[in-house]
């Protein structure tokens, strides 16, 4: 059996009153493009965040490449790179620094976190203070330091929100690109148009739970509908979510 | 670079990009050294000032030798003996730009006329004209002195205020960088969510909490290194002692301690908001309380009682036992030992409060 890049079983999160998470189960294969959607406050990021590792499950187990990610495992980290949705950088740095910096905890040479820079398109604001930066072009630094690695399997937590639509085309070619070297891909989004021409598979989630789970064509047919955006608002209904 | 290098330049970036940082950090605790000590730079001083009008035999008849002896306590300024001169001489007395004239009535008295308003000078200066009109007496019967009192005033450098402002206030800057530093970094990288990204990064906790230690005791050496220049300029005229040098271990210590208090208010505090102002609301009392601005020796008991509990007391204390006093390993060792149970015991306490997340 071909080793899965994640395998995710049972995931169960609380927060309070909320249930974030409520039983979520899946597998992505080596290679795969995955795309996991649904509204507002589904459980997207807390789904990731416990399949990443971040936070501990409260049941339910995720193992990445075939080692569980909690407890933290630092053999396993450096083979898997992360956006988180809020991006986080180190106070008062430039952007040059920042992936400098990040580049390091992974032993990457700065030489490689420049070409890392340029390929996002942030050579000209590579001096630019982290707190000076626009917000797509935080969002590009962001996705950079968690590409800086060369990781094996990536997860991006909205990587196109706010960004123009050039910048779109480029990570798009960009995440194309890393996905045809054989790499790993898991992201959110809420543009159905994303998903339909990046993802081999997409989850749709809403109040914690998987609703369906499938490549984007097959999911249009199997609804009878004319597109990945009927088939989301069809399962997750048109009302407002907070 | 390592994770541990380049998380500590991260760091050091941050701090000295930060102006209100360094400016606190740095300056703010400096600029007291820097006026304090020259505010308070006479005021432990016991020489006094006298004018001479004219020829006063028992003051001219002083040895060269006795002259040099006296010049730390009296200093003796000569005019003439003209009745302008006197009426001068005693109008300075009156407005305080001297401690008392000195002149001689035809015969052979000595008048002495001081200013009360200052009645520990005046004192002083009566004093010391008494004894060397004695002495002088005692030489004319031509006998060896029957009964002999040597005194020299003891200029005991501890009472100089430099040299405990110096330990005082450094003691104080030192903790305000602790507690504001480790306060700070906390709070601010988990309102980033650096310390999320950092937790799904390859690295060890060592290199973190390492790379935030390092940080902070370097910049209390910088601290130490430029208080010490300052204090020990010939204007401000502190003289080191032999083991001055302890003071870098229990600045180390102090250090810890400081950064352990630092720990536990951001891991209670939400906001840097939060964080500053629990963390002047310790280091400010803490700082009076440990006697780093002025000594404690005549405060109520329960001032002493309560300052037995802060580090700072006893990084100030120890820090004037070994830069003042000359005193060596046995004033440091104990306080090092306590600065260091204290970091461990608030550590562990931070630790239990500690959260990853702003909300
Ligand atoms: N740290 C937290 N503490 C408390 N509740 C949380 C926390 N994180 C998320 N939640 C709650 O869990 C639920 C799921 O949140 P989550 O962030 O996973 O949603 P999402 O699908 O990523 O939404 P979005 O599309 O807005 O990013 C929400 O109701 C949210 O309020
Ligand atoms: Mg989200």
């Amino acid at each position: 059996m071909v080793e899965h890049a994640i395998s995710a079983k049972g995931l169960r999160k609380r927060y309070g009153e909320t249930q974030a998470v409520d039983g979520v189960t899946f597998d992505v294969a080596q290679g795969e493009f995955y795309g996991i959607l649904g509204p507002n406050g589904a459980g997207k990021t807390t789904t990731l965040e416990l399949v990443e590792g971040l936070r501990e499950p409260d049941e339910g187990t995720a193992r990445l490449l075939g080692s569980p990610s909690w407890p933290r495992d630092r053999t396993l980290l450096r083979r898997i790179g992360v956006q988180l949705q809020a991006s986080a950088f180190f106070e008062k740095l430039t952007a040059r620094e920042q992936i400098r910096t990040f580049a390091s905890l992974y032993g990457v040479p700065a030489d490689r976190a420049d070409a890392m820079l340029d390929t996002v398109g942030l050579v000209d604001k590579a001096g630019t203070r982290e707190d000076k930066l626009s917000g797509g072009q935080a969002q590009r630094l962001s996705i950079a330091c968690a590409l800086v690695h060369d990781p094996e399997l990536v997860f991006l937590d909205e990587p196109t929100t706010g960004l123009d639509p050039q910048a779109r085309r480029n990570l798009w070619d960009l995440l194309r690109q890393i996905n045809a070297e054989g790499r790993t891909v898991v992201l959110t989004t809420h543009y159905m148009d994303e998903a339909e021409t990046l993802c081999d598979r997409v989850a749709i989630m809403d109040h914690g739970r998987v609703l369906r789970a499938g490549p984007p064509r097959e999911l249009v047919e199997e609804l009878g509908c004319d597109s990945l955006e009927d088939v989301f608002l069809q399962l997750t209904g048109r009302e407002y979510r907070e | 670079m390592t994770p541990f290098l380049s998380l500590s330049a991260a760091m050091t970036k941050g701090l000295l990009r930060d102006r209100a940082a360094v400016f606190f950090m740095l300056v703010f605790p400096l600029m007291f050294l820097v006026l304090l000590g020259a505010l308070l730079k006479d005021s432990g001083l016991s020489q006094s000032e006298i004018v001479q009008v004219g020829d006063v035999k028992v003051l001219d008849d002083i040895p060269a030798k006795e002259r040099a002896e006296l010049r730390d306590v009296l200093r003796i300024e000569k005019t003439d003996g003209s009745a302008a001169a006197r009426k001068e001489a005693l109008e300075k007395v009156r407005k305080g730009d001297t401690d008392a004239a000195v002149y001689q009535r035809p015969g052979g008295r000595v008048e002495l006329r001081y200013s009360a308003a200052d009645q520990v000078r005046a004192g002083n200066v009566q004093g010391v004209l008494d004894s060397i009109v004695q002495q002088a007496n005692q030489k004319a019967t031509g006998r060896p002195p029957a009964f002999q009192l040597r005194t020299s005033t003891l200029q005991d450098q501890s009472t100089k205020p430099i040299q405990f402002l110096t330990p005082g206030l450094l003691g104080w800057a030192v903790a305000m960088s602790g507690v504001f530093g480790s306060a700070f970094n906390l709070v601010n990288w988990r309102k980033k969510r650096i310390l999320r990204r950092l937790w799904l990064a390859p690295i060890g906790a060592g290199s973190v909490v390492g790379a935030r230690v390092g940080v902070n005791l370097a910049l209390a050496f910088a601290q130490t290194g430029i208080f010490l220049a300052v204090a020990t300029l010939p204007y401000y005229g502190l003289k080191l002692t032999g083991h001055w040098w302890l003071c870098l271990p229990l600045i180390a210590c102090g250090t810890l301690a400081f950064m352990s208090i630092g720990l536990l208010v951001g891991a209670w505090a939400k906001s840097e908001e939060a964080a500053n102002g629990l963390a002047q609301l310790i280091v400010l009392p803490m700082a009076f309380l440990s006697g780093a601005f002025f000594p404690l020796d005549d405060a109520p008991g329960w001032v002493r009682t309560v300052s037995g509990f802060l580090p700072l007391k006893h990084l100030v204390q120890a820090m004037e036992d070994v830069l003042s006093r000359g005193e060596g390993w046995g004033a440091a060792l104990p306080a090092m030992g306590g600065l260091l149970l204290f970091a461990a015991v608030l550590t562990l306490i931070a630790s239990k409060l500690f959260r990853w997340d702003a909300a």
